[in-house]
């Protein structure tokens, strides 16, 4: 034996046995899992840079695609709900209300939809290597949030445009609205990410039921027009969407005009539970991905 | 000093086999749900000690349970009941290319790559030439990989996976891949591999490779260890089980041969005998460059027409060295009525220094193989013992 394969055999002796795979249970599989991700850091970078990289590649206008898509739905809204409809009466700067709705919206709709496939579209890896599969469903999260951050650069200038720039005590709205977001939409993308694998249909059956629950946040209405038909427990319902107080929250954070708008009851205290327990349901949808997903290269 | 580097504890895996995988047809079928499901065991009760430094073939017949329990191993499938535990770090190439995406250049997917397989980016980056040299594809590497020739891709994969620094080495089936001399270029890099003292576990239908680079192979059967030794041993209980899987096979077609009307002749190598001068026995011991006579006798039930007669001569590993029949040799085969005697001669027979054994079988003018002697014959070959190899020369040395 060379004096290399010595060195190596001898280290090798000074490591322990550890179990091949992710490892079940609460407490010691979340910290495992973390520092499962925390290695594959670079990866997922990697990963995220070829979701947006490959995703308009070959096109000529290349990233503007993924601005002109809520741009477009800006101006149908703006013109069909808004002027038509007239629901714009009532809401000043109605292009900023429903673009600042649209933002958050397009983020929460983005990461569920294709964080769901991500496992499923990923079956050639998932099935020839062993990497924490959440990269999968947590680069997309990063590619949705890339797209954010482009429509979150545009709503910006509009305000600036307008004058309105966002200033003030309402910005505390906004961190609080954003984890609450991005918690909630990446326990979904998991958990329904780990479930598509077993039972294809779910990727369908979100895609309808985003469609729904678009219209169950006040994105092209507001609030106001809510509150004057729902009362009482009706009220408690909707507003036990998680997505209805993160779109409450990023309005009171981005539409300088509706600072005196009408605003649910202790709106502040509302986002702040719901925040906490998205991320306990975070947490939770982890661990269900963690326990499926021993299954998953075999059910591909 | 070595250590164990993997610990398989009576592994087990079973596959619940599902027909049915929508929505609307599990509820359709809900009631019967059961028979819709099907077990399987891919691997029952394995327990494995594999010390570090070591190369490992896994062989076996296909549905033997060699790529699952390499996915074990791996970490990509979890195991029914039973543990695997590990030590050090552990790369799998169960698929080159794993990764690779279409759209992104050759330098972009090695980067991705690299990362998938573990490598940091600044290792990949200290690794880009090297890994681009190896390739040979330097005129490519900022063209997208969807432009690649399917040689191309597989090159630069490997590449990638050849420059991962893992302790522990998970290859399957992924050797024969490029030309010639990329080839060898990899069979070397593995070598390299295993003087650094990493463990390299292959799985592999190529016999041959197996008992080239490993020195332990292990033998799976229907999801058990069947063998587990030196490759030349373990190795020997495959072929002899491929053989009668052959013998079933040849039977098969004779039978198969019946029923559309051809009759089957049941003709047999009865007796293969050899010599080098002196008299004819089952058994010769010869130096190399000696005359050998090839000694056969077929017996027939029916009369035998338009025929020829093959004789092989393999290693103890069943590697062929030699063989040829009197079709290749254009020679017509008279009629035999009951039993016959022929002689192959074979001048000169320079053969390496070991034991061989001699094959002989009786063939039907369709190619149709009717009898083979398996192991008809041995012959040892004692030589100087100053060269190794199943040819026998004799070198000079001078110094220019």
């Amino acid at each position: 034996m060379s004096t290399e394969a010595l060195v190596r055999a001898r280290a090798l002796a000074e490591e322990p046995l550890r179990a091949a795979g992710p490892v079940m249970g609460f407490a010691s599989g979340t910290l495992n899992s973390l520092r499962d991700l925390w290695a594959h850091r670079e990866l997922l970078g990697l990963l995220v840079r070829r979701e947006i990289k490959a995703r308009y590649k070959d096109s000529v206008l290349g990233l503007f695609w993924s601005l002109l898509r809520p741009l477009t739905m800006l101006l149908i809204y703006y013109v069909a709900v808004g002027k038509f409809l007239g629901a714009s009466r009532g809401i000043d700067d109605f292009a900023i209300y429903i673009f600042t709705g649209l933002t958050a919206w397009n983020l929460f709709a983005e990461i569920v939809s294709t964080g769901t496939s991500s496992i499923v579209a990923n079956a050639g890896l998932v099935k020839k290597v062993y990497l924490p599969r959440e990269v999968f469903p947590l680069s997309t999260t990063g590619s949705a949030l890339f797209n954010f951050g482009i429509q979150l650069l545009v709503l910006i200038g509009a305000t600036i445009i307008a004058g309105k720039l966002p200033n003030g005590a309402n910005l505390m709205y906004l961190p609080v609205s954003f984890i609450l977001l991005l918690a909630f939409a990446t326990a979904l993308a998991l958990l329904l990410a780990a479930v598509n694998v077993f039972l294809r249909d779910v990727q369908y059956l979100v895609e309808i039921s985003l469609m729904v629950l678009f219209w169950a946040s006040p994105t092209v209405y507001s609030w106001a027009q809510v509150a004057k038909v729902a009362h009482g427990w009706l009220a408690e319902i909707y507003l036990a969407n998680p997505m209805t107080l993160a779109i409450l929250g990023f309005q009171r954070g981005f539409w300088v005009s509706g600072a005196n708008s009408v605003v649910p009851d202790h709106l502040e205290t509302r986002l702040w539970i719901a925040c906490g327990v998205s991320l306990v349901l975070l947490w939770l949808c982890q661990r269900i991905f963690t326990r499926l997903q021993g299954n998953f290269a075999q059910e591909l | 000093m070595s250590t164990t580097v993997i610990c398989l504890e009576n592994v087990s895996k079973r596959f619940i086999i599902r027909k049915e995988k929508s929505l609307k047809e599990r509820i359709v079928n809900r009631g019967r749900s059961n028979l819709h499901k099907e077990d399987f065991w891919a691997l029952n009760d394995v327990t494995l000690d594999i010390a570090s430094g070591t190369s490992v073939g896994l062989v076996g017949p296909n549905g033997s349970g060699k790529s699952t329990l390499l996915k074990m191993i791996g970490g990509i499938i979890q195991p029914t009941s039973g543990s695997i535990r590990l030590r050090g770090r552990l790369a799998a190439l169960l698929e080159l290319g794993a990764g690779f995406h279409p759209d992104l250049t050759g330098r972009e997917n090695v980067f991705l790559n690299a990362s998938i397989l573990g490598l940091t980016r600044s290792q990949t980056e200290g690794y880009f030439d090297a890994i681009v040299d190896f390739s040979g594809i330097e005129r490519f590497i900022d063209t997208q990989v969807k432009f690649y020739s399917s040689g191309m891709y597989v090159r630069l994969a490997f590449a990638v996976a050849v420059h991962v620094n893992p302790d522990i080495l998970l290859i399957d089936e992924v050797l024969a891949v490029g030309d010639e001399p990329f080839q060898r270029k990899c069979m070397d890099r593995i070598r390299g591999f295993q003087k650094e003292g990493r463990t390299i576990i292959l799985v592999s239908h190529s016999l041959d490779q197996v008992a080239d680079i490993c020195d332990r192979a292990i033998v799976l059967e229907n999801g058990a260890v069947k063998a587990d030794g030196i490759p030349r041993v373990a190795l020997r209980v495959l072929r002899d089980d491929f053989e009668i899987t052959r013998l079933e096979d040849v039977e098969r077609a004779q039978i198969a041969a019946t029923m559309v009307g051809t009759t089957a002749i049941r003709a047999r190598v009865a007796e293969v005998t050899l010599a080098t001068d002196g008299a004819l026995a089952s058994h010769v011991t010869m130096r190399p460059g000696e005359d050998l006579k090839v000694r056969i006798r077929v017996e027939t039930e029916e009369p035998l027409d338009d025929w020829f007669l093959g004789i092989a001569i393999n290693t103890s590993l069943g590697q062929c060295v030699f063989a040829t029949n009197t079709k290749l040799m254009e020679i017509a085969l008279p009629r035999v009525t009951r039993a016959a005697e022929f002689q192959f001669r074979l001048p000169r027979v320079e053969l390496g220094e070991g034991d061989y054994s001699v094959d002989a079988a009786v063939f039907l003018a369709s190619g149709l193989e009717a009898h083979r002697l398996v192991e008809g014959a041995q012959i040892v070959v004692k030589a100087s013992g100053r060269t190794l190899g199943f040819l026998h020369l004799e070198p000079e040395f001078t110094l220019l």
